[in-house]
């Protein structure tokens, strides 16, 4: 009997994040058809002056930034030799490629011909090789393939085709090379998309580096973003881990922390030599100079400092809270680039503010993502390693 | 050979590497554009501009565009900021400044180099040899990056279009001009504020007034060098950044911003797999020395456990020979005495039956006697 009130107890805790979820699909389905049958007008803010909203600053930018763990963590693992971090390649390459899939799915919602898009007919016959969302969206293209294959191993041994499995992993290493080159290019063209507008985006934020800027903020990105997919899936997916995945967990989170602490060093570095290349001091302490210390200072130093203090005392809850704090800064840097410190210069009244139906359809698309990675990772061998391929 | 090098290029067009060739980069090649040669252009004189607004009612009508609210005819529409939209592919605004009321017509101004030519993935933007900036709807995917990129702020989106929406903008009647008719709006304007003509005869023309009027024109023909110059050019009697206009943009080409990032693409295309797998081979190499060294370090181990287990081993065998002759020795005496002892006793002991069996014999033989003097005496006595 009181088995069976725990596991009604259960159901319940589990329903509500069902209705949660229910209603945010139902709502995001009904934006859905909204979008498809009255265009882009009725469901967003959009202007001429912003044509990119936050589906681009949001669900692109982050979008791309936080799915920077997989390239990060395969490079470790199958390039830099750091064989201890194996275990936590396969979440990585899975919330990649969900996190690339869901930025495409978003990118069939923001453009105003998504048919277009998915055929990729003007895209490949009529090449327009001087822009970077040409080479963004070839790079991404790719990039989405070579994540397709590297994540084909954990549904082939779900279903148990061994063959098709081994060929799978025997190409590891050249298409984490692949993946690697790709990341680097479109990571940081997504910051050089920007680089065409000099006279709109905030001087603080542009600069020639820009590029340097995004590619180097990917790496910052995909490491706390490591550490954090970490933390969730622990709660959630704790009786799925093997002994290998626990048991090298908690070193993978102190060598993440100290890996994200340098490169939040140079990045803070970088930063500043941005602002001294355009020798924009004077700005730092306008309204926008004051916005990017906070930026600078408050999500680039602090977490910077705090990574390396909670590698050194091997605080593990310091450096799980570090990790949000510093993907909190990360996205707050795309939304400036891309909304916020975007078109500066004209008055608050024409400036763009996402309306609720954006935000619910962002919040829908996240919504999504965990659902397709809870399906997968509670049946295929996410977490553990199949019985029948230990040796990988 | 021709086919084949059509062919090599076709893989490395569908690889993307045509990214990095950039055939319309005209910054890239360090060459200054200066316009194609003879092409068209209109230079605005703002000084003449009343306001009127005839250029955007002959525009409505040529481009065939929505009516508008309110008659071309009301001029209250000046009293709000407008930009060129979706229904005008040109607005004129009025302006206070301080030499007075300004009025400025505002529409696309057709770069020398565009940025929305430049930032277009599927180049539906292209500037034409004769001067207009000309867009393709039908290869627009409606990514709007050219309404990202524009420094004048003039593309627009039909956003509430939900299947075939399309950037506007001004085509600087592309048509009518192939046609040889002036532009919808040169034509309307009753106060010759506007010129058409070639671009560089414009340039030479704006110079003239300037330098007849200096008192009239601000020293400066607006377009004929920012952003890499562009065929529309302005006169204004008040600084043009009175008048909406920005004076920052610079004279930089648009493309010139973003060539220097695409020039790095074919060297991270290039360099960084040579990186990674020199990484990686470093990584093997040092892997496969740490697994030389361990089994060195494991054979030199076994070597000598081995010595030392010969060692051992003679040792015991010595001990184990000592041993055994001393306990053969011991067991050869043990023998002996026993030999001798086992001699002893069964001497002892033949001796011994010996002397019982004479004793017995003896008994027995006193016995006999004695039977036998009995058994004379029954015989005498009958």
């Amino acid at each position: 009997m009181s088995e069976e009130t725990v596991s009604v107890d259960n159901k319940s805790i589990f329903s509500i994040f069902n209705i949660i979820t229910g209603i945010i699909v139902f709502v995001g389905v009904i934006l859905t058809i909204l979008r498809f049958t009255k265009g882009l007008g009725a469901v967003t803010n959009l202007s001429d002056t912003q044509p990119w909203g936050l589906w681009i600053g949001f669900d692109l930018m982050c979008g791309v930034a936080l799915a920077a763990g997989g390239y990060t963590t395969s490079a470790a693992c199958y390039i830099f030799g750091m064989k201890k971090y194996h275990s936590a390649v396969r979440p990585a390459i899975l919330t990649a490629f969900l996190g690339y899939s869901i930025v495409l799915l978003s990118l069939l919602y923001d453009v105003g011909r998504p048919d277009r898009l998915m055929m990729a007919y003007p895209f490949i016959i009529q090449q327009g090789t001087t822009s970077l969302l040409f080479e963004v969206g070839l790079c991404v293209l790719l990039y989405l393939t070579v994540l397709l294959l590297e994540f084909t191993p954990i549904p082939l041994e779900w279903l148990g085709l061994k063959k098709a499995r081994d060929i799978a992993v025997k190409v590891t290493m050249v298409l984490t090379i692949f993946g690697v080159v790709l990341s680097t290019l479109h990571q940081s063209s997504l910051g050089a998309l920007f680089l065409i507008a000099p006279s709109k985006l905030h001087p603080l934020w542009y600069s020639p580096f820009i590029a340097v800027f995004f590619f180097v903020s990917s790496i910052i990105a995909g490491l706390s973003m490591v550490i954090f997919e970490g933390t969730l899936s622990h709660r959630a997916f704790h009786h799925k881990m093997d002994e290998t995945y626990l048991a090298e967990h908690n070193p993978l989170v102190l060598g993440y922390a100290k890996a994200a602490s340098l490169v939040l060093f140079g990045y803070f570095v970088i930063k500043l030599m941005g602002v001294a290349a355009g020798n924009h001091w004077y700005l730092l302490s306008t309204p926008y100079g004051i916005w990017f210390l906070v930026e600078v200072l408050g999500f680039v130093a602090l977490p910077c400092f705090l990574f390396a203090i909670g590698a050194r005392d091997k605080n593990l809850n310091l450096i799980k809270f570090t990790a949000v704090w510093s993907v909190i800064g990360i996205v707050l840097n795309r939304l400036n680039v891309c909304m916020i410190a975007f078109n500066w210069h004209l008055p608050l009244n024409e400036r763009y503010i996402p309306n609720w139906m954006e935000v619910a359809l962002s919040i829908f698309m996240v919504t999504v993502l965990i659902l397709i990675f809870r399906f997968v990772a509670t049946r295929m061998p996410v977490f553990y390693e199949h019985p029948d391929y230990k040796e990988h | 050979m021709s086919i084949s090098r059509r062919k090599f290029l076709g893989w490395m067009g569908a690889a993307g590497v045509g990214t990095t060739l950039g055939k319309k980069a005209g910054a890239a090649s360090g060459k200054h554009f200066t316009g194609h040669p003879g092409s068209l252009g209109v230079l605005h004189d703002m000084t003449r501009c009343v306001g009127c607004r005839s250029c955007e009612e002959a525009c409505n009508q040529v481009n065939e565009l929505p009516k508008p609210e309110k008659p071309f005819k009301d001029t209250s529409v000046l009293d709000k900021k407008r930009r060129a939209d979706t229904k005008a592919y040109t607005v004129v605004n009025r302006y206070e400044t301080s030499r007075g009321t300004v009025f400025r017509k505002i529409q696309c101004n057709h770069c020398l180099e565009p940025a929305c030519a430049s930032v277009c993935f599927v180049t539906a933007f292209s500037k034409q040899p004769a001067g207009p900036v000309v867009y393709d709807p039908s290869v627009c995917v409606g990514c709007r990056y050219c309404l990202m990129a524009c420094p004048f702020e003039i593309p627009s989106y039909q956003y509430d279009d939900p299947f075939t929406p399309e950037v506007v903008k001004c085509t600087m009647c592309a048509p009518r001009i192939e046609k040889g008719q002036l532009p919808g709006c040169v034509e309307a304007c009753p106060k010759e504020a506007l010129t058409f003509g070639k671009r560089d005869d414009l340039v030479r023309i704006a110079r003239k007034r300037i330098n007849k009027y200096p008192d009239r024109y601000v020293d400066h023909i607006y377009g004929e060098k920012e952003m890499g110059g562009t065929s529309w050019m302005y006169l204004s009697g008040v600084p043009f950044t009175e008048i909406g206009m920005r004076e920052d943009l610079g004279n930089t080409p648009a493309p010139a911003l973003t060539s220097g990032a695409l020039h790095v693409v074919p060297m991270v295309v290039a360099l960084w797999p040579v990186f990674l797998t020199g990484m990686y081979g470093m990584t093997k190499r040092r892997e496969k020395i740490a697994a030389l060294e361990k089994t060195e370090a494991v054979q030199a181990a076994i070597e000598k456990t081995d010595a030392e287990g010969e060692d051992k081993l003679s040792a015991a065998m010595e001990k184990a020979n000592t041993e055994k002759k001393k306990a053969l020795e011991k067991a050869e005496q043990e023998k002996e005495k026993a030999v001798r002892e086992a001699l002893e006793k069964a001497e002892q002991e033949k001796e011994k039956a010996v002397r019982e069996a004479l004793e017995k014999a003896e008994q027995e033989k006193e016995k006999a006697d004695d039977d036998k003097t009995a058994d004379d005496k029954p015989e005498e006595e009958s």
